[in-house]
């Protein structure tokens, strides 16, 4: 098999996944089959593209083939009786399908959980083995958790259909939550040896841009993709050759990625002047100062804390009351930095929080108090397994 | 067409303490539940509270619920529908939704059909 029809196949999986399984679903009202049939198309492309060429239109054939598949399954048995029975209930035009997809993966009445596992799989078209990678499970236990979430669809009825124009702001939310934490989940993979999951990084922002292309008119939407390709630009300069991390600070912005940067920039504001800041707007508002700053030195840091502050009264997150604790150490120094961490020492959602520690121990060593600093980099050690965050911590460690 | 039961739950002791008014108006907005529902509910009734309960468990029988939790069993609704969707727009309009001790359990009921 050459490598051209390899990289074919990878590519209209990478581009048609989501709209061949939402095509067929509609079809085969069974999301089980529907992904048979959706696998089975792809592992046909495979061959038939091998021996007789790429097609025109790959999206087209794969769906084509898929659907011819799922019509043979129906038809062999004669009373057909549906798995996992998917309720179709409105026909519209074709291009709703992976919206129709998309918003049942995300369903309220699913667990966030199970919402993340469905999109990972049957949206962005990752293999069980994948997305159980990915979120720390074994295979088994996520192709458990896949079954009973689409064992749920069918037995509650959990309808296959964007939702109507009055409940769209509400059902949109836990859809935007799953892309983000596909693309954060990718971003800084909690295990394994590379820092990147390029497969989740990539299917989470494709999948912003599918929902940004399908309802432009959405605020949310339009800077929740600013957000992704905002600090997906940087990649490149996160992991160093040695795949060590690099920190935002130490980081060669020669490397990023300005047309993505360009493109975000230009989305974020576009979103701002619409709407209300939402949290991914704001936080996209973050990555933005960051990237339009010459060096770690010249950022904008008022800029950051202010916009931290906003960050902090929208969500209310420890988390974030971390970031903006870290950035006034930039604004104002790091004793500043570690007065304003020190109250949220004490906040139990931090408890296991590597990055408090890290911060800590980092305003630490800059103020030379070497010994404390110490203990707090082994405490941040036994915090991450991510190899490549641990690596710099040792190393960090190791210079005090 | 499905069926699904409306199990209503919450803390006892909140809603014997409802003043007359809360009653009232707890009670209309039943009403203007029943009324939007219309001939999608099936059934539906108001359980005494759980002091009545009697429960059989081999060969015990004991006086309380079978689960001893703090929120308990109040009612239940059986509805028809759609999906789940129509459904949950439906069950939304009760107050029990609202109230901070009380909750709304949806169960698809099987179709022996």
């Amino acid at each position: 098999m050459t490598s051209e029809i390899v990289a074919a196949v990878a590519d209209a999986h990478r581009r048609d996944w989501a709209q061949v399984l939402a095509t067929t679903a509609r079809v085969t009202r069974d999301l089980d089959l529907a992904e048979e049939c959706t696998q089975d198309a792809y592992a046909q492309a495979m061959v038939v593209w091998a021996r007789d060429g790429v097609p025109a239109r790959p999206g087209a054939w794969l769906t084509r083939v898929a659907r011819n598949r799922a019509l043979d399954e129906i038809r062999r048995e004669a009373a057909f009786r549906r798995r996992l029975p998917l309720l179709v209930t409105t026909p519209e035009s074709p291009g709703d399908d992976r919206l129709r997809l998309i918003f049942t993966c995300c369903h309220p009445a699913l667990s966030r959980e199970s919402q993340v596992a469905l999109t990972a799989r049957l949206v962005c078209g990752l293999s069980t083995y994948e997305v159980a990678r990915a979120f720390l499970v074994s295979e088994s236990t996520m192709a458990a958790r896949l079954t009973r979430a689409k064992k749920k669809i069918a037995t509650a009825r959990i309808p296959y259909r964007t939702p109507d124009p009055d409940e769209m702001e509400s059902r949109l939310d836990p859809v935007l939550e799953v892309v983000h934490l596909l693309f954060t989940t990718g971003h800084t993979a909690p295990t394994g040896p590379a820092l990147i999951r390029a497969d989740l990084t990539a299917g989470a922002l494709h999948l912003a841009r599918t929902l940004h292309l399908l309802m432009p008119r959405s605020a949310a939407v339009t800077a929740l993709l600013a957000l992704l390709l905002v600090t997906d630009a940087r990649s490149a300069a996160r992991v160093a050759p040695s795949g060590r991390l690099v920190l935002l600070a130490d980081q060669d912005r020669t490397l990023w990625d300005r047309a993505r940067i360009a493109e975000g920039q230009a989305l974020l504001t576009d979103a701002l002047r619409r709407h209300p800041p939402t949290r991914f707007a704001v936080e996209a508002a973050i990555a933005a100062v960051h990237a339009e700053a010459p060096s770690w030195e010249e950022t904008d840091w008022a800029e950051i804390v202010g916009l931290y502050a906003v960050l902090l009264r929208l969500t209310g997150s420890p988390v974030v009351a971390l970031n903006r604790a870290v950035a006034i150490g930039f604004r104002d120094g790091p004793q500043a930095g570690l007065d304003a961490l020190e109250p949220l020492t004490a906040e139990p959602a931090l408890a296991t929080y590597t990055y408090l520690s890290a911060a800590r121990a980092d305003f630490l060593r800059r103020l030379g108090r070497r010994a404390e600093a110490a203990a707090a980099y082994e405490e941040a050690l036994t915090l991450t397994d991510n190899e490549v965050e641990r690596a710099f911590l040792t190393a960090r460690l190791e210079s005090l | 067409m499905a069926k699904y039961t409306l199990l209503i739950y919450g803390d006892p002791a909140q809603w014997e303490a409802m003043s007359d008014e809360e009653r009232k108006a707890h009670e209309a907005t039943h009403l203007e539940f029943m009324a939007a529902a219309g001939d999608r509910i099936l059934g539906g009734e108001e359980l005494e509270p759980v002091m009545t309960a009697t429960t059989l468990r081999g060969s015990v029988t004991s006086d309380g619920p079978f689960l001893e939790t703090k929120e308990a069993l109040g009612g239940f609704y059986l509805l028809e529908a759609a999906d789940l969707d129509e459904v949950l727009a439906l069950a939304r309009l009760l107050p029990e939704v609202r109230a901070g001790h009380s909750g709304v359990e949806i169960r698809p009921v099987i179709d022996h059909g």
